[in-house]
């Protein structure tokens, strides 16, 4: 530490810092940040063209289609940022991460298209997905919708019954004195593991895989809520009690806030559990959905289609799981600084 | 014995209350806490229990606050016995205890929510936060809150329903020292403002004899009431004047001579 810095400290400011902070977050982004992702996507489609001879024309028409828009739009953003900040600031987050990004899909083009180091067709190069996550759009744009609604259905009905059981079980002491031992023996079993007996009792397949998702979700949702209710703070119990509170504030005031941070986690551990037992349910029982997809395309070989599946179902997956966290930051705003994940 | 004087103008009036708590270690064995405490406070005096750590102070509070309730004896708010918590009887802790998802105003709110009368008396609360001073505070969450504001927060919640005795469980024992002195001042002007019955349990000598009409002296377990000083030291209290130290002396003599028959 040099002398003025000490002394800067001392006095109780940091110049220095400061003048860094204004350059680092301030005035302009540096031409390495600028023109990474550019490059990267140049540096793809260069690869692309060179091995571009073994692949169909249709593959590579749409894999530098795409290739040009990324440059187009990484080049118009530079522009753009210069006048306005908060994109600035975004770019300088997620440059480096697109940039890396885009450097793996010419990666995975070199080993697989290039130089054929895995074996075909279960490793086809990214045009090849590309294309057919393009040709078979309907398709895959059906498949989500109805993955969708299953999803929401079964997570609904889950939620709901959990949410109910679990205030219930974490409330009351004689329901916990039944319903506990009920939720430790059943609760463990994986939701898929009563495929079998679902198949047979339930009326169709949707229902059933929906009450199967519901039955993953239920668990953790149930297990969760019931100990942040019975683990409630005393004392804002007693401080209630003696504000002139009866029961039903005490449950619905106290108890169900107080444990709100707690169902959050198992709301998390639900939706987990509910992707799982989704993609299972759709592969053996609906005859619709990504899972479905996912397991037809394998069977006619078509692993393209496989992958462009997989990349629906990652996006698919990961918005969902974003809802829920905004969901949570919004619900949870008095926790605010207090939570780290 | 204790005298205590039985009109029907005492606010709260306590007799003969015994409790016991089974021992950690041995269950069937009970450990006498309480033994035979008898006292009344008059309506609008303002009462300090003072004594060592583990009398029983903060478990006299629980039940006249009717969170426990006693092995014998009897308790009366008024000329009504006490059987289990109410309104009447605000009780406040050491830790504000205030509910971290709710806002500021919210919290105040909640004893009006509790009751369901929040819509008639919608208008109080702003009222209570200008008491307290914490009308810009509204709006913000406990965890934005220091110690001392946090604490007018819990004071504000428990005299919103108007309690015939505010109940006072060390409620400055956690602030730093001139916090502390400043809540002292803030206690006084509510109560003086207010005039609500007040009991307040401390550790503090000096804070008992700044704030209290009375000062209740307990011994150690089992706690029972060992004397009652009268402090009749003309308010606003200075708290280097001389007949403030020689009190103060007298106290501490006191209270080293109840631990000295306790241990013996």
């Amino acid at each position: 530490m040099n002398r003025a810095a000490i002394q800067s400290t001392l006095a109780g400011t940091e110049p220095e810092r400061d003048a860094t902070e204004l350059t680092r977050h301030g005035s302009t982004l540096s031409w390495r940040v600028q023109w990474a992702v550019p490059l990267a996507a140049l540096f793809d489609l260069a690869i692309h063209l060179l091995f571009s001879k073994r692949a169909p024309a249709v593959e590579t028409h749409s894999y530098s289609l795409l290739m040009y828009e990324i440059i187009g739009v990484s080049i118009v953003l530079n522009i753009v940022q210069r006048f306005w900040m908060p994109l600035r600031s975004w770019m300088r987050h997620m440059c480096p991460i697109f940039t890396a990004a885009i450097l793996l899909f010419g990666v995975w083009d070199v080993v697989t298209l290039g130089f054929q180091m895995l074996p075909l067709p279960y490793f086809p190069g990214p045009a090849a997905v590309l294309r057919s996550l393009i040709s078979d759009r309907g398709l895959l744009l059906d498949s989500t919708l109805h993955s969708l609604a299953l999803l929401v259905s079964g997570y609904a009905v889950g939620l709901l019954v959990g949410l109910v059981s679990g205030i219930c079980i974490g409330w009351s002491v004689p329901i916990r004195y039944w319903g506990m031992p009920l939720l430790k023996v059943v609760g463990p079993i994986p939701a898929t593991a009563w495929i079998p007996l679902a198949m047979v009792i339930s009326p169709s397949a949707f229902v059933s895989s929906a009450g199967l998702i519901a039955l993953a979700v239920w668990f953790p949702v149930t297990m969760l809520t019931a100990s942040g209710i019975s683990n409630t703070r005393a004392s804002y119990l007693d401080v209630a009690r003696t504000l002139g509170a009866g029961r039903t504030y005490l449950i619905f005031r106290v108890a169900i806030p107080a444990a709100v941070p707690n169902i959050f986690i198992g709301l998390f551990m639900g939706l987990g559990a509910s992707f799982l037992t989704l993609v299972v349910a759709e592969s053996v029982g609906v005859k619709s959905g990504l899972g479905w997809y996912v397991s037809w395309a394998q069977g006619w070989a078509e692993y393209s289609k496989v992958y462009a599946a997989l990349i629906i179902m990652a996006a698919f997956f990961s918005t969902v799981m974003t809802l829920l966290f905004k969901v949570r930051d919004r619900v949870l705003v008095w926790q605010k600084g207090t939570i780290k994940w | 014995m204790v005298a205590f004087a039985e009109t029907d103008a005492s606010a709260l009036r306590i007799r003969e209350i015994r409790k016991s708590f089974p021992a950690p270690d041995d269950p069937v064995t009970k450990r006498l806490v309480l033994d035979g405490i008898s006292f009344s406070v008059a309506a609008g005096e303002l009462v300090c229990l003072i004594g060592p750590s583990g009398c029983g102070k903060s478990t006299l509070l629980r039940l006249i606050a009717g969170l426990d309730s006693t092995d014998s004896g009897e308790l009366f708010i008024g000329s009504q016995p006490i059987s289990e918590p109410g309104a009447e009887r605000g009780l406040v802790f050491q830790d504000p205890n205030l509910f971290p998802w709710l806002t500021v105003r919210r919290n105040i709110e909640a004893g009006l929510v509790a009751r369901r009368v929040l819509r008639e008396k919608r208008n109080e609360v702003n009222e209570f936060m200008r008491l307290v001073g914490l009308e810009a505070f509204g709006g913000a969450y406990p965890h934005h809150l220091s110690g001392g504001m946090a604490q007018r927060v819990a004071l504000a919640r428990a005299l919103i329903n108007h309690p015939k005795v505010l109940l006072l469980d060390e409620p400055l024992g956690a602030l730093d020292a001139f916090t502390r002195m400043r809540m002292q001042d803030e206690v006084l002007r509510l109560w003086e403002n207010r005039r609500t019955t007040m009991l307040l349990v401390t550790h503090d000598i000096d804070e008992a004899i700044y704030m209290s009409d009375r000062i209740m002296i307990m011994t150690q377990r089992p706690g029972r009431i060992d004397r009652i000083i009268t402090d009749a030291l003309p308010r606003p209290r200075d708290r280097s004047s001389s007949d403030f130290l020689r009190l103060r002396s007298d106290i501490l003599e006191l209270l080293h001579f109840a631990g000295d028959s306790a241990t013996a």
